[in-house]
């Protein structure tokens, strides 16, 4: 074998080698190239995110600009305090979980569980006060398809008198209200899953299993959880705040 | 016939004792696999099946256009076998056909890996691809469905009481497997290389997986949450593409085809990549322009992005964005002419010898020549008024999906039969098998050229009888492409039992994969390579031979 | 030959293969011009196929392992490869610019161009003819005269095509598109839907008559059905009530429709846009997408309340509106027999359907 072979490396067995932990596994060469591709499969993987709600984003601004008086009277329509209040539940979750991670660097075992049960709190808390808007615009008759009926939009509604709508323009809010269960609809499965994952983790953490060094799991799932978290950031001006002016 | 093919002396050859193959045994163990080449074998078993299946579907419609009525099958039944094929072709063999199987094994060992980056995450593609393929055969067993392959709104949404929702969500399950797999690939491409191996030392393979699986991880997506929408629309009426509730249709067509363009060259990439290698070994020289054909996968990668509303020029879009769209259809075809010229010019000044694999190469260049411009036909935007909808592009798309990518899956599967079974393929029959390929391919694909310019629609049951004899004659050819796809499928079973013993580099070729025994260690390698020469580097490979090749046992 | 299989079966073999299409009539005006295009593109396909396969030939024999034992390692060129790159990009324009000129050429219609009516419907298309000739499946036109068809499809995406022509477009629901072309030679051609478009997609055929003009102005007295769409539309206008506010009166709630159609207007948003039938369409179904500046937006919406064929009656009706005296003569028409609305969703007593109007 000359220099231009794929000559041998000169380790011996490797598995005695120092730095091997258990959780490092066979096909990596070491823990940092481990960590570094779960972190880059992590972020492609939220990249095809990041194009699965972009095509219901573009949806959005191609009829927000067709039928945009509907849009403002379909935001018009929703509780921006339920909203306001989604959004605190979720950044302080999204800080929790950033305390969670941080205890897992620290391999604190106890911090670690106490941060991500408060981010499962936080989480439900987001999804019941979300229940809480779909069971009010069931009852508003606002969901499209089962129940929909635009006559409330042709009239006008207490906190916006001047909303009457033209009745083939209150037809429209169909349009917005669908986009608002599709956007907001499959944030929430985002955010059930996430819980669920959360739930799984919380399980093993219990026994240690992210407190000794290996905290990739805890961390790939915080850029998960920012991740839906952001994408609410863009989901509440978008579907309450950016009409309130009118 | 002069050959390359140096076999170890049959007599005393012997395959290596310990493989991937033989590690463990049990169902087991191949079911909770996490090594990347025995999930390529799942793969490729089970694409071979729903391949078969859709060839049957493939077999009913040529039957059926045999005559113009349509007597064979009924209308209402001709849609759903036609709706089928597309479906099981497209989502279940073509998306997943050279990646999941060929790329899926070759990747990690030509970047000098032990395996892809997240091997269990490799498995559940594959579980995800078996539960996205038992629903879609539940959904055909089960009434069917009618929609094509493109669930046109609002047809699919409002017009149509087959299964629709489970075939969506069958699309749905399958896309999520061809998005781990593009994943895995990226995320091993570019943190599990070996020492020494650099960006331009990567095979061509490799840059073209590389390609498809970008477009896999950006495009798929999109076609979930299209998905998505049309199911809630079905089930329970959201206005998004309806066009009595305030929806637009089109916007369905924009977004299904944002997926659905970049999709072809999901398809194609990974086929180049596989021509790429079988030219060079079979000329021994390195590839021609080895930048220009790894960027030109990237071109087309990004080119593929901004052309999907070429399948809409007649649709009623503005005239001038159909001119953009176009323009940029033209631009996405250089790239494809850039690799087939040099393929052409690698050849030149080689030492060229004629093997199964390279005879499918030469296949694939000239019906993938014929495809691609017959593509610019179609972005030619007065010619695509007369010619889209009808067999002309039917024809067009066959000569790119099945000309193109099924000659390469074939050229592929038999280059690397010997490195994955460890066993040689029959050669002369093999030969016979491509040569059949070819004829028949051409006899059933070249009268629907004429077709179309004649006008006769794509997806009719039945059709006027002066279309006759142009659809008998392709009929006929479908007939002896069937022979051709039976032929490797028998073959190549026999030879995993009676092949020649194929030791571990027999067609003499430089990349990592055949400096290692065949079949291969579970983890590809006994010590980490470190690289030091480019690929195809055959002076390297000259002043290595001689040198042992390193085997365990 | 005969000798060695059956006459019956010689018989049909000759008429089988004597009897088979190869290439489609050139009967348009546009036709030998998407021919041309056509061989054009043929041709250089062929050059860039003979080319490669000239390369792969040529090489494959002269280096083939026998004569050439050892390959000569060569990177590249760059020049080489610039050569092949600019050369396809080059034939690849010269496509695009000869494909967009003809592209612009088939879907913009001249101004003089007679207007007829299709409206697609699973699995069938309805022809209207201005003068109150209705078709199924089949197109009569004249020939040396431009035809530009207005489509629309009143469930799911149909596609209009008429090989012979070298024309196609899809038919869409909730808009409409356009197509025209100018028949050369009287004959009778294929016309095909070819969108997919369910069950009996391949049964949405018809025939193309095209016609000397006498021939056609014959047909067109012969087969009316006594009124013309616009005659049609009149009623529809009448009963639908739209003359209460579009009656031309100086304090109108409606704008004035007389000489309305091809006008450009202003909207309340400040935007021109010039009236045509698929404006119309619009405004008649979402007034308040459309709303002309200087008037209240009090119109209701007939969405669901007039069919496919009403709204083109009612666009046809106001197309013909080159003067007020006809809106007028609509007034006192309707003020002489009862008005049915039917426009009331709650419709406790079921009126009389005019023509056009939807059956709810």
């Amino acid at each position: 074998m000359d220099s231009h072979t794929l000559a041998a490396q000169t380790a011996e067995t490797p598995h005695l080698e120092l730095g091997h932990p258990p959780f490092l596994r066979h096909h990596f060469e070491n823990v940092a190239q481990q960590r570094e591709a779960a972190t880059f499969g992590m972020w492609l993987f939220l990249l095809t995110e990041i194009m699965f709600f972009g095509g219901l984003f573009c949806a959005y601004l191609i009829f927000r600009n067709w039928y945009y008086p509907a849009f403002v009277a379909g935001s018009h329509s929703l509780h921006i305090w339920a909203g306001t209040l989604n959004t605190t539940l979720l950044i302080i979750s999204s800080f929790t979980m950033a305390m969670a991670v941080h205890a897992a660097e620290t391999r604190n075992r106890k911090p670690l569980l106490r941060w991500m049960i408060l981010t499962i709190i936080l989480g439900c808390g987001f999804l019941c006060v979300k229940a809480y808007e779909w069971h009010d615009e069931w009852v508003e008759h606002h969901v499209p398809g089962l129940n929909f009926s635009p006559v409330g939009f042709e009239h006008g509604t207490k906190a916006y008198p001047d909303d009457k709508l033209a009745p083939d323009m209150a037809e429209k809010t169909q349009v917005y209200f669908s986009l608002y269960f599709a956007m907001t609809g499959m944030h929430a499965l985002h955010m059930i899953i996430g819980i669920s994952l959360l739930i799984f983790l919380l399980i093993r953490a219990r026994g240690g299993a992210y407190t000794a060094g290996h905290i990739a799991p805890i961390e790939n799932f915080g850029l998960y959880w920012h991740f839906v978290d952001i994408v609410w950031i863009f989901l509440f001006p978008l579907l309450y705040l950016i009409s309130r002016h009118q | 016939m002069s050959t390359i093919v140096s076999l170890p002396d049959q007599s005393t050859a012997r395959l290596p004792k310990v493989s991937y193959l033989n590690k463990e045994y049990g169902l087991k163990s191949w079911l909770l696999t996490g090594d990347h080449k025995r999930i390529a074998m799942l793969y490729l078993i089970s694409i071979t099946f729903f391949f078969f299946i859709g060839g049957a579907m493939a077999a009913l419609i040529r039957m059926e256009l045999l005559t113009p009525p349509s007597d064979l099958l009924a209308a209402d039944t001709y849609n759903k076998v036609f709706t089928a094929h597309g479906l099981i072709m497209v989502f279940f063999f073509l998306v997943p056909s050279v990646p999941a199987t060929i790329g899926n094994f070759l990747i990690p060992i030509m970047v000098g890996a032990k395996d892809l980056a997240f091997p269990k995450i490799n498995l559940l593609s594959w579980y995800l691809y078996i539960a996205a393929g038992t629903l879609m055969i539940c959904v055909l067993t089960f009434g069917g469905v009618d929609t094509g392959w493109t669930f046109t709104t609002p047809l699919s949404t409002h017009y149509l009481n087959t299964n629709v929702v489970s075939a969506g969500l069958a699309v749905f399950i399958a896309g999520f497997s061809s998005i781990f797999t593009g994943l895995n690939f990226i995320v091993t491409i570019h943190r599990m290389r070996a020492p020494g191996m650099t960006w331009f030392r990567l095979p061509l393979f490799v840059w073209s997986h590389y390609a498809a699986s970008i477009l896999m991880v950006l495009g798929t997506p999109v076609l979930a949450i299209t998905l998505v929408l049309v199911v809630l629309e079905r089930t329970i009426g959201i206005g998004v593409f309806d066009p009595t509730k305030g929806g637009d249709p089109l916007l369905f067509q924009h977004l299904f085809w944002f997926y659905s363009h970049p999709a072809v060259y999901i398809m194609i990439l990974p086929g180049m990549g596989v021509i790429s290698e079988v030219i060079s070994t079979f000329s021994r020289k390195r590839v021609f322009g080895y930048t220009a054909v790894a960027f030109s996968s990237v071109a087309i990668a990004v080119f593929g992005f901004f052309v999907w509303a070429h399948h809409m020029f007649i649709m009623g879009i503005s005239n001038y964005s159909a001119l953009v769209f176009s323009l940029l259809t033209m631009l996405v075809a250089v790239p494809s002419a850039i690799k087939i010229f040099n393929w052409s010019a690698t050849l030149y000044k080689g030492s060229i010898t004629f093997e199964t694999p390279m005879l499918y190469a030469f296949g694939f260049l000239g019906l993938f020549t014929i495809g691609g411009l017959t593509g610019v036909f179609l972005g030619t935007l007065g010619m695509d008024i007369h010619l889209t909808e009808t067999y002309f592009i039917v024809a067009h798309f066959h000569f790119v999906m099945v000309g193109g990518m099924l000659m390469a899956f074939l050229a592929g599967v038999h280059f690397w039969w010997p490195k994955m079974t460890g066993r040689m393929y029959p050669e002369s029959v093999s030969k016979l098998a491509a040569v059949i390929t070819f004829v028949g391919f051409v006899l059933t694909f070249f009268p629907q050229f004429v077709l179309g310019y004649l006008g006769m629609p794509r997806r009719y049951a039945a059709y006027p009888p002066e279309f006759q004899v142009l659809n008998v004659f392709s009929s006929a050819g479908a007939t002896v492409l069937g022979v051709g796809y039976l032929l490797p499928m028998l073959y190549l079973t026999w030879s995993l039992k009676y092949g020649k013993i194929a030791g571990p580099n027999p067609w003499q070729a430089t990349g990592l994969e055949w400096q290692i025994q065949s079949p291969p260690l579970t983890e590809n390698f006994e010590e980490t390579p470190i690289v030091t020469h480019e690929a195809y580097d055959y002076e390297w490979l000259e002043s290595r031979k001689g040198s042992e090749v390193p085997t365990v046992g | 030959m005969q000798h060695f299989i059956s006459p019956v079966l010689w018989q049909f073999l000759i008429h089988w293969l004597t009897n088979f299409a190869i290439f489609p009539p050139e009967a348009s005006t546009i036709a030998p011009y998407a021919d041309a295009l056509y061989f054009f593109l043929v041709f250089i396909s062929i050059v860039g196929l003979a080319a490669v396969a000239l390369l792969v030939v040529t090489f494959s024999i002269r280096y083939r392992k026998e004569v050439s034992p050892h390959a000569t390692q060569i990177e590249g060129s760059t020049l080489l490869e610039a050569t092949w790159t600019i050369i396809p990009l080059i034939l690849f324009m010269i496509s695009f610019v000869w494909g967009a000129l003809l592209y612009f050429r088939i879907y913009s219609p001249p101004p003089n161009a007679m207007n007829i009516y299709v409206v697609g419907k699973q699995w069938m298309w309805k022809i209207e003819h201005p003068g109150g000739q209705h078709e199924i499946n089949a197109l009569h036109i004249p020939i040396d005269q431009p035809v530009q068809l207005t489509m629309i499809s009143q469930d799911v995406f149909h596609s209009f095509s008429i090989p012979a022509f070298r024309v196609k477009r899809e038919v869409i629901p909730g808009r409409y598109n356009t197509v025209w072309f100018e028949a050369t030679k009287p004959g009778v051609y294929h016309l095909f839907c070819t969108q997919y478009c369910g069950t009996l997609h391949s049964q949405m055929i018809g025939w193309v008559y095209a016609m000397t003009p006498q021939d056609y102005q014959a047909w067109a007295a012969g087969s009316t059905s006594g009124n013309s769409l616009a005659q049609n539309g009149e009623r529809l206008f009448a009963s639908l009530g739209c003359n209460s506010c579009h009656n031309s009166t100086p304090n109108a709630h409606g704008p004035n429709l007389g000489k309305v159609y091809g006008s450009r207007v202003q909207l309340t948003n400040g935007q021109f846009i010039t009236v045509d039938g698929a404006f119309l369409r619009d405004t008649i179904l979402n007034p308040t997408l459309h709303e002309v500046a200087g008037f209240a937006p009090i119109m209701p919406t007939y969405q669901g309340q007039v069919s496919e064929e009403g709204l083109i009656d009612l666009v046809e009706y106001i197309k013909r509106l080159d003067s007020q005296y006809r809106i007028e003569q609509t007034i006192e028409n309707s003020a002489q027999q009862p008005v049915q609305t039917g426009t009331s969703p709650s419709g406790t007593s079921a009126p009389e359907l005019a023509p056009g109007m939807v059956k709810q």
